[in-house]
């Protein structure tokens, strides 16, 4: 705003950025430990690291939400107090959040406009920001209705709004915290395309990812960060895949999946025609069939919201559906009584599910009683009315063992654990079941690479004993990596299935934003305008 | 992030609370020209400083039990049950209709078809809110509140027709002698110890056996498992097979006996027959004691003695000095202010000082963010 003029003309010499021996602690967790950083202007620079690495608190103080213990914040070359938010937008500093921070209900100019409203009267504000909108739209590819509600927009569109925000506010210094998890690639080489537009421009921009591709692709630096350091910091032409990934770690990492090839059976899982009303009448799955055998894994890929997850849902006994389920040539209740999780367990259905947060674990509880959890009624855990919370404890240090869960401490509360351990105790739980059917969603989301590499191996080896795997994720790399045969998914139908070595990121991309075989012959732009429709309809 | 310890959470942050309380009245009373110090003593010598003190306070305890631990296992469920008042004004309908129905010839028969009279009663006037609660997604809160205007109103039609004995005042007969629960006075005196005239009575070893329950059933069976998987996450407890609406009918089922429980001790205990008025707050003052016990057995018990002194305390207060009633209230009042509504403004400054200087021992594995 007003204080950023008086900085005039960046001084191109001096770094965007410099951080000087940043240091935050949080009790005894120490989340960054003296951390150095020069990002020169004009630059993409990633950084990279795995979940807990400390990059987010990193961010966290560049932008004023957390105060640094020790350290100093320089930004075009004048050393800065950033004590809050404010201050980081006066200093020119612009953040994309993961999770979007936009008024649902509110148009884009609203949204645009919301915290930096030029006196009480709205109307000059909005129709200033109007005719500022429409330049930079042309500017930098950044084409979004300025009368949209946000609820009507799909994420690529929001994640626009957030970038118009920043610029807005005339932010030189952009920040994107992990900014393609909910992109389709195209969506994700638009974003790229507007951030290569945006340094041509003379911005600067620090992206934040966990996505070796990613920082290979855009990036013109990255930075490494393991345990709350900064262990490198390499111009990317000058590095690769491996390397970072050996940076983060600390050790040397597989990033392909070693397996054999399937070796399927007979039909374990048969879907027909299977629909889902949710409460608001939306129909959200529109008549999906499809098949999973013994010994393979049957990967459904898709943008998150097109039905993936209610999928999941209805085949793991959380919400009712219309169609068939057979399993093992047994028709399954959808609806009912008998539709519950408690009944899929007892057929054979373990359940991985997606936000382990929210579903998988009762963070509150200790371990040993999240290991029971959905199955505390089986005679193993019990006595009579009782639990056998004894043997309970037991059985949880033998699985905390086998799945290498850390810290090994069968009392922690669940939500003391990393989200990598958090994992482990979930596949611990549902892998030792034996299932005939094994429902895993987002199986490594917010999970470090280390148990990317260990969860990986074990649904490969479920696999490998002739169980049936149903995978979701919105990874694409992870459902090529593990899949047998890939299915999308796109506004609760399936558009198509491909085989793994049959098909690319690219095909697979176009029929995650709908495009059926049919017409493979549209454009980008198309794809994009297919997705700005289908938005409305597809996210809440 | 680390926590305080856990003495900490259960123990300090309630005296702090409570010291603060205090120090409000204080000034209060100040303000009224008494002297708050002398006050303080009258209070503690009233409510603990006898056996006739303690034996107030100690009844009391037993009705504040009884509702705190109904509010406590709604609560482990993510229910608020502010409906404690009407399921014990139930409750004690039905132990009134047990005592009268049958010529009890000893209290020990009586007591255990009171307690399920109590109980059934109870749970049946809880079963309403938490059927349109499970079923109809109609606000708990809002329907138990409006419950106990109906159960009041219930009451008193009753009591000044069907129930009502011969005479001038809404009551009903008293009970037979054989339902009359042994006092205080008459247990301590079977085995040669001396024990003031006071309403305290068997019930209280009911309450005791009842925190004992409730902690085995949240923390020892799959049904306490269930309902507390419920209260921290829905979308969990539905991954994991657990039915909400059966949940929540069945924590509200315990809730209200619970509830009903406490009129085993103020009808039968001590009034011995059914009076309009015979709640007395009693569950309101259960939300304050489940808040300030954290929704534990342990501090449930703990949290009603300190509220039964403070009632005991309040009324000795009255009766000598010239402090009036409506000021005795405040003081009660504060308490429940500080313990409850106003428990984060102490509990936040206090994580965060055990955060600044606990650093020299840290939790075992924390691992970074």
């Amino acid at each position: 705003m007003a204080a950023h003029d008086d900085t005039g003309r960046p001084d191109t010499a001096a770094p965007a950025i410099e951080l000087k021996g940043i240091s935050k602690a949080f009790g005894p967790v120490q989340a960054n430990k003296d951390i150095s950083i020069r990002v020169m202007p004009g630059t993409i620079h990633g950084i990279i690291g795995e979940n807990g690495a400390g990059k987010s608190t990193l961010m966290s103080i560049l932008y004023g939400f957390y105060k640094a213990d020790a350290g100093e914040i320089w930004v075009h070359g004048a050393r800065r107090e950033i004590p809050d938010s404010q201050a980081a937008i006066a200093a020119g500093i612009g953040m994309v959040f993961q999770h979007f921070k936009l008024v649902e209900n509110f148009t884009v100019l609203e949204n645009v406009v919301l915290g930096a409203e030029e006196g009480a009267r709205l109307t000059p504000s909005l129709s200033k920001a109007r005719k500022l909108l429409k330049q930079l739209s042309e500017e930098y590819e950044l084409h979004v209705d300025p009368d949209a509600l946000i609820q009507d927009l799909g994420v690529g569109m929001q994640q626009r709004v957030e970038i118009l925000k920043a610029l807005y506010r005339q932010a030189d210094i952009l920040i994107l915290d992990e900014p393609t998890g909910v992109l389709t690639p195209a969506e994700a080489d638009h974003l790229f395309r507007i951030l290569e537009g945006l340094k041509r421009e003379g911005k600067t921009i620090i992206l934040i990812t966990h996505k070796l591709r990613e920082i290979m692709e855009i990036t013109d630096t990255v930075s490494v960060m393991r345990l709350g350091e900064m262990t490198a910091t390499v111009k990317t032409p000058e590095t690769s895949p491996e390397q970072l990934a050996e940076l983060m770690v600390g050790r040397k990492v597989l990033l392909r999946v070693d397996k054999a090839p399937a070796r399927p059976g007979e039909t374990v899982l048969q879907v027909d025609n299977l629909k889902v009303t949710d409460s608001k009448g939306v129909e959200r799955l529109r008549g999906v069939s499809l098949n999973v055998r013994k010994g393979e894994i049957l990967g459904i890929a898709g943008v998150a919201g097109n039905g993936q997850s209610e999928l999941l849902e209805v085949l793991g006994g959380m919400r009712e559906g219309r169609g068939s389920v057979q399993l093992n040539g047994q028709e399954l209740d959808l609806s009912g009584t008998k539709s519950d999780a408690r009944t899929r367990r007892r057929r054979g259905i373990a359940h991985v599910p997606e936000d382990r947060q929210r579903e998988g674990l009762i963070m509150d509880f200790q371990a040993w009683e999240n290991v029971g959890f959905g199955y505390h009624d089986d005679p193993a855990y019990c006595r009579g009315m009782f639990m056998d919370n004894a043997a309970l404890r037991k059985d949880t240090e033998r699985k905390i063992e086998k799945f290498d869960v850390r810290p090994a401490n069968a009392d922690l509360a669940a939500k003391s654990f990393s989200g990598g351990n958090q994992q482990k105790l979930v596949i611990a739980r549902e892998l030792e079941r034996n299932p005939d059917l094994l429902l895993v969603g987002q199986p490594t989301r917010g999970v470090d690479i280390g148990a990317i590499e260990f969860i990986h191996q074990q649904i490969v080896a479920l696999r490998d004993e002739g169980k049936a795997v149903l995978l979701v994720s919105v990874e694409l790399d992870e459902i090529m990596a593990l899949s047998d045969r890939i299915a999308v998914m796109f506004d609760g139908s399936i558009m198509g299935e491909r085989l793994p070595s049959e098909t690319s990121e690219r095909e697979l991309g176009l029929l995650m934003a709908g495009i059926s075989d049919t017409s493979r012959e549209h454009s980008i732009k198309e794809v994009e305008e297919n997705l700005a429709h289908s938005g409305g309809k597809v996210m809440t | 992030m680390t926590k305080m310890p856990r003495w900490a959470d259960i123990a300090l942050i309630p005296l702090i609370n409570l010291a603060l309380a205090l120090l409000v009245a204080g000034i209060v009373l100040l303000f009224i020209g008494q002297n708050p110090v002398e006050a303080l003593q009258i209070m503690v010598r009233g409510a603990v400083g006898s056996t006739y003190g303690w034996g107030y306070t100690l009844f009391y305890a037993t009705n504040f039990i009884f509702t705190g631990l109904a509010v406590a296992v709604a609560f482990h469920a993510k229910l608020f049950n502010i409906g404690g008042e009407g399921q014990a004004q139930l409750g004690s309908l039905g132990v009134a209709l047990v005592c009268l129905a049958v010529p009890w010839p000893h209290w020990l028969l009586a007591l255990p078809a009171a307690i399920v009279g109590g109980a059934v009663f109870g749970a049946a006037w809880a079963f309403i809110p938490a059927y349109l609660q499970a079923k109809r997604g109609s606000h708990i809160v809002i329907t138990t509140i409006m419950f106990n205007f109906i159960a009041s109103s219930l009451l008193v039609y009753l009591l000044v027709s069907t129930l009502k004995a011969p005479g001038m005042a809404p009551e009903s007969a008293r009970f037979p002698e054989g339902a009359w629960l042994p006092s205080a006075r008459e247990l301590f005196a079977s085995i040669g110890i001396e024990f003031s005239r006071a309403p305290l009575n068997v019930s209280f070893l009911v309450a005791l056996l009842a925190c004992w329950l409730v902690w085995l059933l949240l923390w020892r069976t799959r049904l306490g498992y269930e309902i507390r998987a419920l209260g921290h996450s829905e979308p969990a407890a539905r991954y994991a097979g657990i039915s909400p609406p059966r949940i929540v009918i069945i924590a509200m089922l315990i809730s209200g006996a619970l509830a009903g429980l406490m009129a085993v001790n103020a009808v039968m205990g001590e009034q011995e027959r059914l009076l309009q008025d015979n709640v007395l707050g009693a569950g309101f003052v259960g939300i304050a004691v489940a808040l300030m016990g954290r929704s534990h057995p342990v501090g449930v018990l703990l949290a009603a003695i300190l509220f039964g002194a403070l009632y005991q305390g309040g009324a000795e207060l009255e009766f000598e000095t010239s402090v009036p009633r409506q000021m005795i209230i405040v003081i009660q009042a504060l308490v429940i202010l500080f313990t409850g509504a106003l428990d984060n403004m102490v509990r936040e400054p206090v994580t965060g000082l055990f955060l600044r200087y606990g650093k020299r021992k840290p939790a075992p594995g924390t691992p970074a963010e």
